[in-house]
């Protein structure tokens, strides 16, 4: 049975090679001369260009090289995720604007996913009213160009009242022109270690949720996740945290001088920033999502409804699953679009990676380094986001037998 | 089909590369690279180009009719009228604080005078020499008058409004290490962004050049609302900038400085240059004005040079009455010597 299949996807070995033959009519040989020329051509333009580029910023005598790296930078930064002074280096300055940029990015794309999903959806809803807001939403959005979008939150954000006239809804929660501050605790080694057990009950969650599918795919009966979900992923922080002598000292902001301490704080050129990003791009994210649900035959619809599935759950186990295959491709796209248009945060103030850099090679005045550096940053994201999504679209593809 | 693949993406990433190195490498391999060769390209072409700000009313900005006007841009029309005696052959490329130094090292423009700072790192590893200062400026403060800020000590834990890519970034930092002072940057590129969230209250403070000061407060609907501090934090030396290796071009750019400078010193202006021309008997006159000596033709320009610029442009006090008064900007340091400022020609013999 072995050795007599015929099933040619089974044969691991191609059709027997042939010597390369010296001669031109042998197609091999051709498509490795040709090979050959063209790698060579376009390796003699880059060396010719990047000799010119180190010839005449020789002859100008103008710096070249990384090595201003290391030297202090004394550029003021905003906001930052991590412990940034005037003094430190250039590097640690850039880090800061590549975590910025991924702090937007990250935010952002969940973000839009979320709301184009729902607008998607809202738009083919039966309620007229609501199929006829969501597509009002997207001609609008999908119309203005994004840098204008920017300008407009930012403007609007600006009108605020000062800190002194900062809106208090609530105790501890602040409104104003330099942001939203919103009140936090004192964060402390327990505090992060409770960070690390919710992510493991998080992990356990999962797990323990392919085990039950297993044993529903054995028996039949459907078995309840979350009651173990709940137990992993809150009641096991908040053990660690009482482990830890349960400490908890509220951080509630306070205007002083001329701005609010304490508490976190949201800045209006970071949410200017993700909001214009997040509802251009869930604008067309709404378009992806409509058109793959809308490509899943209704016959799939129907049939579902004759095994006597609910609305909710056809679209969650029938529909979804199948309109995936159309929405992950074109998807992928619009990420990297927002992750690139986050560097219009230039114009609003936001100090992400372009912002930085710019800075950077201004004061050290290595134009083609800083932009080297920005085009590394932007190309490694986007590369890893195709990377993700590639693998997220083979997955979810449809298995043909 | 394997290796159709791997020569698509081998060209794809090349040409990647290559349209990277593109941006920069062309504009660089046709500037002229040593000696004098960049008066005797400006020659052969006909017009200056001259870079300067994109629009900084008193220094560089477009009237109702497009007209160029502005101190740094009487200073690209001497220029003009020293080589042509016409002030309109000049191109005007506006600059941000961004793109100034590449237009320059690029050849993008001949001249740089842009509110530009003399400091020693763009004297060498930017590859310029500085002309001259004609203007010599400090970085402060403005604030809301309603504020209560009455020093720039007073704006502890202040957010600040800042242009990036100048050197007034590196001098806020300075100075508030130095006063042990915190604050929060707000850093926005174009200027028309920056002053407008100072003016909607975002910053507490916008600070730049005592000049820039004065002329976004000249701009604004109501200027008595805002304050420029007393604080002077940084010296800000304004000079124009050209490329290393162009020492004819920069000896005549900076000769028309203080041949500007040296004509307020002697009381030529405008009005009286011609007959100051024909009659005047000081011997330092007479060189000057080309009526004795050649100093016209040692900066291969024609002798009667200073006369032309004069009579078109006035002196280096005419320049300042005409462009900087109107912004409510004092001469201070930039008065001559004589009178107690920092303005002072070497000798023009």
């Amino acid at each position: 049975m072995s050795s007599s299949t015929a099933d040619p996807r089974l044969a691991k070995a191609g059709p027997p090679r042939r010597p390369i033959r010296l001669s031109w009519s042998d197609e091999r040989l051709r498509g490795i001369v040709w090979q050959v020329l063209v790698v060579g051509i376009v390796g003699l333009i880059v060396y010719w260009l990047w000799s010119n580029t180190v010839h005449n910023l020789a002859v100008r005598r103008i710096a070249t090289g990384f090595g201003f790296l290391d030297r202090e930078a004394g550029l003021p930064i905003g906001e930052s995720l991590i412990d940034y002074d005037p003094t430190d280096t250039y590097r640690r300055a850039l880090t800061v604007g590549v975590l910025n940029t991924l702090k937007v990015a990250v935010v952002g794309v969940v973000l839009a996913t979320i709301l184009g999903t729902l607008v998607g959806i809202a738009r083919l809803s039966q309620n007229w009213l609501l199929s006829k807001i969501a597509g009002f939403y997207v001609e609008v959005i999908r119309d203005l160009p994004l840098l204008l979008q920017l300008l407009f939150w930012y403007t609007i954000l600006q009108s605020l009242p000062g800190p002194r006239q900062a809106l208090n809804p609530v105790d501890g929660v602040f409104l104003s022109n330099r942001g939203l501050l919103l009140p936090f605790i004192e964060w402390l080694p327990a505090h992060g270690w409770a960070m690390v057990a919710l992510v493991a009950g998080f992990v356990a969650t999962l797990f323990y949720a392919r085990a039950m599918r297993a044993r529903q795919y054995a028996d039949g009966q459907p078995r309840k996740v979350w009651p173990a979900g709940l137990v992993l992923m809150v009641g096991l922080p908040l053990l660690v945290w009482i482990a830890h002598g349960a400490p908890f000292t509220p951080d509630i902001p306070a205007l002083r001088g001329f701005n609010f301490r304490g508490g976190i704080a949201m800045t209006p050129e970071y949410f200017a920033l993700l909001l214009g990003l997040v509802t251009y791009t869930a604008g067309f994210i709404a378009e992806i999502v409509r058109a793959g649900i809308q490509a899943v035959n209704q016959g799939q619809w129907e049939a579902a409804q004759a095994l006597g599935m609910r609305r909710g759950d056809i679209l969650k186990r029938i529909v979804l699953p199948q309109a995936l295959r159309v929405i992950v491709p074109p998807m992928t796209s619009q990420y990297l679009n927002l992750t690139k248009n986050s560097s219009l945060a230039v114009a609003i103030g936001y100090q992400d990676i372009v912002s930085i850099a710019n800075t950077t090679l201004n004061q050290t005045g290595q134009a083609i380094e800083g932009i080297a550096i920005i085009m590394l940053v932007y190309l490694t994201i986007s590369l890893s986001i195709s990377l993700f999504m590639n693998w997220y679209n083979s997955r979810i593809a449809l298995v043909e037998r | 089909m394997k290796a159709l693949r791997l020569t698509l993406a081998a060209a794809m990433g090349a040409a990647a590369i290559g349209a990277a190195a593109m941006m920069v490498a062309p504009a660089m391999a046709q500037a002229p690279a040593t000696g004098a060769a960049t008066l005797d390209a400006i020659r052969a072409r006909g017009t200056l180009i001259c870079g300067v700000n994109t629009g900084l009313a008193g220094f560089a900005q477009p009237d109702s009719q497009g007209v160029w006007r502005g101190f740094d841009v009487d200073y690209c029309r001497a220029v003009a009228v020293a080589l042509w005696n016409d002030p309109g052959k000049v191109r005007y490329v506006p600059t941000t604080a961004q793109n100034r130094f590449t237009a320059l090292q690029s050849g993008e423009v001949d001249l740089l005078v842009r509110n530009t700072t003399w400091t020693l790192s763009r004297d060498t590893s930017l590859g310029f020499d500085f002309t001259g200062i004609n203007f010599y400026d400090g970085q402060g403060f403005m604030v809301k008058t309603s504020a209560g800020v009455r020093t720039a000590r007073d704006l502890n834990g202040a957010t600040i409004c800042v242009q990036p890519g100048t050197t007034t970034e590196q001098n806020l930092t300075d100075w508030a290490r130095a006063n042990r002072i915190r604050f929060t940057p707000v850093v926005i590129e174009r200027l028309e962004e920056v002053v407008g969230a100072y003016v909607s209250g975002r910053c507490d403070a916008y600070t730049t050049d005592v000049s820039g000061l004065a002329s976004t407060r000249s701009a604004q609907p109501r200027p008595a609302e805002h304050m420029i501090l007393p604080d002077v934090i940084s010296k800000e030396p304004l000079g124009p900038a050209v490329r290393h290796g162009d020492q004819r071009f920069a000896d005549l750019v900076k000769w028309i400085h203080f041949g500007l400078v040296g004509a307020e010193e002697l009381g030529i202006t405008a009005a009286n240059v011609q007959q100051a021309a024909q009659s005047d008997a000081r011997p330092d006159v007479q060189r000057m004005l080309g009526r004795s000596g050649d100093l016209g033709q040692m900066l291969s320009v024609d002798n009667a040079w200073m006369v032309n610029i004069i009579r078109t442009l006035g002196n280096y006090g005419e320049i300042f009455e005409r462009n900087l008064a109107p912004i409510g900007l004092q001469r201070g340091p930039n008065a001559l010597w004589t009178n107690g400022g920092l303005q002072y020609a070497p000798p023009l013999r």
